[in-house]
């Protein structure tokens, strides 16, 4: 075991991918020799040589286009989109081609491709470096998306991508980055749409996803001393969507919870929410809740973002509320 | 299909055995689209499409000097770009038809003709789109050293997208092996190119901006572009980096489905129609001493490929409903929660 931060373990699953398979490349803005604006990738670049590592100019079309084109012809590349914010300026070649490629040739064409991005808030950039877009690339069949809440999940989740015969949008929460944990050494690798429990409990399932994770975690240490016994989900991809994971925990506690930092309107925790009403309605013993951000573009003054995004406190008050009821 | 692979060809006389393919390719491509507009009207192609009638010389001239393993990235006019690589006839007329034998098995329709196991990798139908793709497509050709090179066509309204300027630097600084092919006719859907551009040669007066020649045309003459051709695909297998090559050509019929192109000077239509280039070809061709029964058989054979293919496609079967939610993932299916 290692103390490893999630931005080292960003590093770490790229070369892990590359060691092992000569197919896989890896592309982006400032990405190579400067090791990556967020330093996720240093090393990469002297290791792997500059034909397998390498810049790109400041065109994301181009970027995300190029890893299209290059599993369309015997790559398994990976793209770094900067900030997912950046998406916007490609989402044409994301959306509209990299996801309907392969339905609209009847399967002729398969796209192994990993685009990893640095996704949502809490670093005080503002609105266009601090969206959580998860939902805008869950919204469109034929994008898997993954986001990972820690280290090792970072590792395993991001090796499982690049193997991954789909295109995946990986969302590396940038708020994350920075945290640690004691990873094994050696390799990791996870299987696509596997929720795993961040903590068991049996009063109320609580559904995270990336920096919502530990936020919910550490709300439900403060609830466990208040005689609250909440199970926390960490849903780990959007799509594949782990319901027997969620459905299951449901069915013992009865209560559900979803905790997004995307915008209100259409986030993931609809889509959880309303399969639970739908398949589970008998189960459930109170009204589910949704905890979002609020339906505002993301402020930069770290006393407003605080307010904006679902903290802790936040989470204690809101689960309450449904585990009073 | 043929290909000329050896770049030893450049310069020396086209032999007639190629000038004959050549023509029996346009004619395909022309007796092809001329049916599927036909069929439009009758209800039978479904949607909508885009002809290249009047275009056809460009995508022959570029398919015959393709290897078979060269990659074709084409646009949402692109039948005639993936029938000339060799994709089956009946299996695009089927696509038209939105039937179950169809190159895409009804999932693709006019605008996404593509046929990958002969090259033709897909017909785009967001403007500019398929050009960082291509690039992408030459970057893996790169990187394993296979020796492809990837042929992308697209119109003269993609020069005014991002995404054209995008894959032009990217695939320069990295000297990809792409040969970006603007098919200039003048209109974008109902107007005129010029109207739009700053500068008069969409896509020629750019190609400085990339460090690339500015290199024209002629479209509707198929020997100049075959010769173009061989020789571009030959730099860009040389490891050169990649070429931009604008066509000037026409099309003779309106942008799609029932447009007559009524916007057009009469005039520009006419000199256009008389510079049509499979009726100059076969004069040539006879010219240079080609028997007309040669020329009337491949005629004859073009037209009975196309009344077959048809034949096939009215009579295939409609897809079947089951697979309508397959093909979105690699296992085939569309699942996406547990
Ligand atoms: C990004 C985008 N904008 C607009 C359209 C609608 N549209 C389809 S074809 C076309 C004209 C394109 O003209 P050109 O590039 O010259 O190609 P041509 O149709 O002449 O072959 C337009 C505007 C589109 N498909 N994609
Ligand atoms: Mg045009």
């Amino acid at each position: 075991m290692a103390d490893l931060t999630y931005r080292q373990a960003v590093g770490r699953g790229i070369a892990q991918e590359m060691a092992r398979d000569p197919r896989v490349y890896f592309i982006g803005e400032d990405i190579a020799a400067a090791g990556g604006v967020f330093k996720t990738t240093e090393g990469l670049h002297e290791r792997f040589g500059p034909d397998r590592v390498r810049d790109t100019p400041i065109s994301e079309e181009a970027i995300t286009g190029a890893v299209m084109g290059a599993a369309m012809n015997g790559l398994r590349p990976i793209a770094e989109i900067m900030f997912s914010d950046f998406f916007a300026t490609c989402w044409d070649i994301v959306a509209n081609q990299i996801a309907k490629a392969r339905y609209m040739t009847d399967g002729q064409i398969t796209l192994p491709l990993v685009i990893r991005s640095a996704n949502g808030g809490g670093a005080r950039f503002g609105a266009q470096h601090s969206q959580a877009m998860e939902n805008w690339a869950m919204a469109v069949p034929g994008l898997k998306v993954v986001a990972p809440s820690n280290p090792r999940d970072v590792i395993g989740l991001l090796a499982a991508s690049v193997r991954a015969d789909d295109p995946v949008i990986f969302l590396e929460q940038k708020s994350l980055y920075a945290s640690k944990q004691d990873v094994p050494e050696g390799e990791i690798v996870d299987e696509l749409g596997k929720a795993t429990l961040a903590r068991e409990g049996s009063d109320v399932t609580v559904v995270a996803l990336a920096a919502m994770v530990p936020r919910a975690v550490e709300a439900a240490e403060i609830l466990a001393g208040r005689g609250v016994d909440v199970e926390v989900i960490d849903l780990r991809s959007l799509v594949p969507l782990d319901m027997t994971t969620v459905l299951r925990s449901v069915a013992k506690t009865s209560r559900l919870v979803t905790v997004e930092e995307n915008p209100r309107l259409c986030g993931w925790g609809a889509e959880v929410t309303s399969i639970v009403t739908e398949e589970a309605f008998y189960d459930l013993d109170a009204p589910t809740l949704r905890i979002t951000t609020p339906h505002i573009p993301l402020p930069s003054a770290d006393t407003l973002e605080d307010l904006a995004m679902p903290s802790s406190a936040t989470i204690v008050t809101q689960i309450q509320r449904v585990a009073n009821g | 299909m043929t290909s000329a692979t050896d770049s030893s060809a450049i310069g020396l006389p086209v032999p007639t055995e190629r000038l004959l393919e050549l023509y029996r390719m346009m004619l395909d491509a022309r007796l092809f689209e001329e049916k599927a507009h036909k069929l439009f009207f009758e209800g039978l192609v479904k949607g909508t499409s885009h002809l290249a009638l009047g275009q056809e010389a460009v995508a022959a001239g570029f398919a015959a000097a393709m290897r078979p393993d060269d990659l074709t990235f084409c646009t949402y006019r692109g039948h005639t770009h993936t029938l000339l690589r060799g994709a089956d006839m009946a299996a695009l007329m089927a696509e038209l038809l939105g039937r179950a034998t169809g190159c895409c098995g009804g999932k693709g329709g006019s605008m996404h003709l593509t046929d990958v196991a002969v090259g033709a990798m897909g017909s785009y139908a967001i403007v500019g789109a398929h050009l960082p793709i291509a690039t992408g497509a030459a970057w893996a050709a790169q990187a394993r050293g296979s020796g492809q090179v990837v042929v992308v066509f697209f119109g003269d309204g993609a020069t005014n997208i991002g995404a054209f300027h995008e894959a032009l630097n990217f695939a320069a600084v990295w000297k990809l092996p792409v040969v970006f092919v603007c098919e200039n006719n003048l209109y974008m859907e109902y107007t005129p190119i010029g109207s739009v551009t700053a500068v008069p040669n969409p896509a020629a007066d750019r190609a400085a901006t990339y460090g690339l020649d500015g290199i024209i045309i002629d479209g509707n003459d198929v020997e100049a572009v075959y010769a173009a051709a061989v020789e571009a695909l030959a730099h860009a297998r040389s490891g050169d980096g990649p070429l931009l090559i604008e066509a000037k050509t026409y099309r003779h019929g309106g942008h799609s489905r029932a447009d007559p192109g009524t916007y057009r000077p009469d005039e520009e239509v006419k000199a256009w129609l008389d510079r049509d280039p499979i009726p100059a070809f076969r004069s040539r061709l006879e010219a240079e001493g080609v028997e007309s029964a040669t020329l009337a058989e491949i005629e004859a054979a073009s037209s009975a490929a196309v009344d077959a293919a048809t034949e096939d496609a009215r009579n295939a079967p409609f897809p079947d409903p089951a697979t309508l939610e397959t093909q979105v993932w690699a296992d085939g299916g569309s699942r996406w929660r547990t």
